[in-house]
């Protein structure tokens, strides 16, 4: 990336009561990033959130903006802007009172208030709204004052929690591909707060993928997709299937009751971990003992692909095909050495550090 | 549909009519007659005799409420503020002096600031005193204090509480101070708690009669007094007394209306 990170949090903790919210989050933000922090609910995203903001004190850590500390300065002081989860527009206020509030408090002249109300409209095409009552507005049309409201004080980093929670799927779409359209004009930094995987997969440059207070893992949306770190990013990212393994030795594990070879290394001799395998990366066969060999219970036709239960001596696999098997059919279940995700047993401590090897290929071993 | 039916507010209706539109007609009709029952406005215009008491009582009103105000405001702010368990005890606690007597609440303060009351006593330990307290225009502001504060803080609370957390927090984001969310944001969100807090604290002051006795003594006499002599008192005379209410109660609704003129928003909860 380039240069110095535009946000750096160092070791954040925050405790309430005798519940870890934060246990020691260490991210950079670099300029013009869009980084999602994505987790369940209670993961302590919205809270890491409300750190950058400023509304949240870290009881231990760093927080570094530019590379000064920040820690202490008011939400007032901080060259963020933030879009709340429920828009929180002033009720008081109509649309151009809302968006020009930022800059009256700046003692802008009104002629330029004005002038760069009527811009910030413009760009969430809401132009002519300015007289309109917030509380008749549409709840599409509240995000967009509200996304104005933030980017008219030209904020280094923008804020944004959950801020599509609350539209229908359709209006949600839109405004992903909306968001990011701005944030790629305005070239600016967004750190995006979001519990939907799908959402974090296509809007983000980073993804920080966090559980109980715990960055699991932080990448780029291929990476966090194909290569999680661990058993929960693989179950929170994408449907998949997690299966206990034995790596016999490197490049060699065995799973489901056969052996496959693989491109991960590094692991104990015959170190007992977690494989997990996406539903659309198992090839269907003939039965073979080259295979997995399981009997179809269910197929679901899902549009573009059938979704099929398939149970292999009571571990039951899904499995993503574009032609569908009968019910009752026995199938044969193979992947490729490349589509093998293979991670230690979580130990829920340093998760966060577990290096995938991805040297290619690997050597053929047979048994 | 019984839910559209109008029937079920017919007790209530009984009850206006009877006991408040009939007294009403009857203090109109009063005030508008002499004691042979013919029509006349010397009532009325005597009631400008009585002008100082107006301005006197009003003055004391206004004090009295602005004193609730500037007490009742950042007290209620901060309660709206607190955690969920402290705001229910910190209110039982405002309610909890309504449990006892109004009038055993005003004995009290009598005893307290009497020329050798509680207060006075305590001050001799140290040298000071005695302070002529009771029977002041001072100590009539105290009752009214007392006795009506929790009716300017519970409507201001109860508009607080409504205001929601993130809007503060977008202010703040935004740029804005910690004044100046209370004047940009507070303010203007509190104001319809502001006019009926005003509005339940001044109307009773200006029409007290029990405070301004007890606490007052007899000889600083506020409209209230003033009515209650002509229907109970010595100078017993009904049609001045009901021309004194109704210039009253003219003189209230006339400064509610300019009251609510101020807040011009279209606002849930008022009273009045």
């Amino acid at each position: 990336m380039n240069g110095e990170p535009i946000i750096k949090l160092e070791n954040i903790e925050i405790t309430y009561g005798n519940i870890k919210v934060l246990k020691g989050i260490n991210l950079d933000i670099y300029d013009k990033e869009f980084v999602t922090l994505l987790g369940p609910s209670g993961c302590g995203k919205t809270t890491t959130l409300r750190i950058i903001g400023g509304f949240v004190e870290p009881q231990a850590g760093n927080i570094c903006f530019d590379g000064k500390k920040i820690n202490g300065v008011p939400p007032h002081k901080r060259q963020v802007n933030t879009i709340f989860q429920r828009y929180a527009l002033f009720p008081h206020l109509n649309v151009y009172e809302n968006v020009a509030f930022g800059l009256k408090l700046k003692k802008v002249n009104s002629g330029e208030i004005r002038t760069r109300v009527a811009e910030m409209l413009e760009l969430v095409d809401l132009n002519g709204f300015q007289p309109r009552d917030v509380n008749s507005l549409s709840g599409g049309q509240q995000q967009r004052v509200a996304i104005a409201r933030a980017l008219i004080n030209h904020p280094r980093v923008l804020l944004l929690d959950e801020p599509l929670g609350a539209l229908d799927l359709q209006l949600r779409k839109e405004m992903q591909t909306e968001l990011k359209k701005i944030q790629q004009r305005l070239n600016i930094t967004f750190v995006y707060v979001t519990h939907d995987q799908e959402e974090a997969l296509t809007m983000s440059d980073k993804i920080v993928v966090m559980n109980n207070g715990e960055i699991q893992q932080i990448g780029v949306p291929e990476s966090i997709y194909n290569e999680p770190s661990n058993a929960f990013v693989a179950r929170f990212i994408g449907d998949s299937n997690i299966l206990d393994g034995i790596m016999h030795r490197d490049y060699f594990i065995e799973f489901g009751g056969n052996y496959f070879d693989c491109i991960d290394g590094g692991f104990e001799k015959t170190e007992r971990v977690d494989v997990v395998i996406r539903p659309e990366d198992i090839i269907i066969e003939e039965p073979s003992d080259k295979n997995i060999i399981g009997i179809v219970e269910a197929v679901i036709f899902k549009g573009v692909h059938y979704e099929m239960i398939i149970d292999s001596f009571g571990v039951k696999w899904t499995v993503h095909s574009t032609s569908a098997l009968t019910v009752g059919e026995a199938a044969g279940m193979n992947v490729s050495p490349g589509n093998i995700h293979i991670m230690k047993k979580t130990a829920e401590t340093d998760i966060s550090r577990i290096i995938i090897n991805e040297t290619d290929g690997g050597e053929i071993i047979t048994e | 549909m019984i839910f559209k039916s109008r029937l079920p507010a017919a007790p209530y209706i009984i009850w206006v009519a009877v006991f408040i539109l009939v007294p009403l007609f009857l203090v109109f009709f009063f005030a508008f007659t002499d004691t042979g029952g013919n029509f006349t406005v010397v009532n009325i215009s005597d009631v400008a005799k009585f002008g100082p008491v107006f301005i006197r009582s009003v003055l004391l009103g206004l004090i009295a409420t602005a004193v609730c105000l500037i007490l009742a405001y950042p007290f209620a702010f901060a309660m709206s503020r607190m955690r969920r368990g402290l705001q229910k005890i910190v209110m039982m606690l405002i309610i909890l002096p309504m449990w006892m007597n109004y009038l055993l609440r005003t004995y009290a303060w009598m005893t307290l600031l009497e020329t050798n009351g509680l207060i006075n006593r305590f001050a001799g330990f140290f040298g000071l005193g005695p302070f002529q307290m009771l029977n002041t225009d001072g100590a009539i502001v105290l009752g009214m204090v007392y006795n009506y504060l929790p009716f300017m803080i519970l409507p201001l609370y109860t508009v607080m509480i409504r205001i929601d957390e993130s809007l503060i927090e977008a202010a703040q984001d935004l740029g804005a101070s910690f004044t100046g969310v209370i004047i940009k944001i507070i303010a203007p969100l509190s104001k319809p708690g502001v006019t009926s807090g005003i509005t339940m604290v001044f109307v009773p002051s200006v029409s007290t009669f029990i405070i301004s006795r007890m606490l007052g003594g007899g000889a600083n006499f506020l409209i209230g007094d003033l009515i209650e002599q002509q229907f109970l008192g010595n100078a017993y005379n009904p049609h001045l007394g009901s021309a004194i209410s109704l210039i009253l109660m003219v003189f209230i609704l006339l400064s509610m209306a300019l009251l609510n003129r101020f807040d011009d928003d279209e606002t849930e909860g008022m009273l009045v």
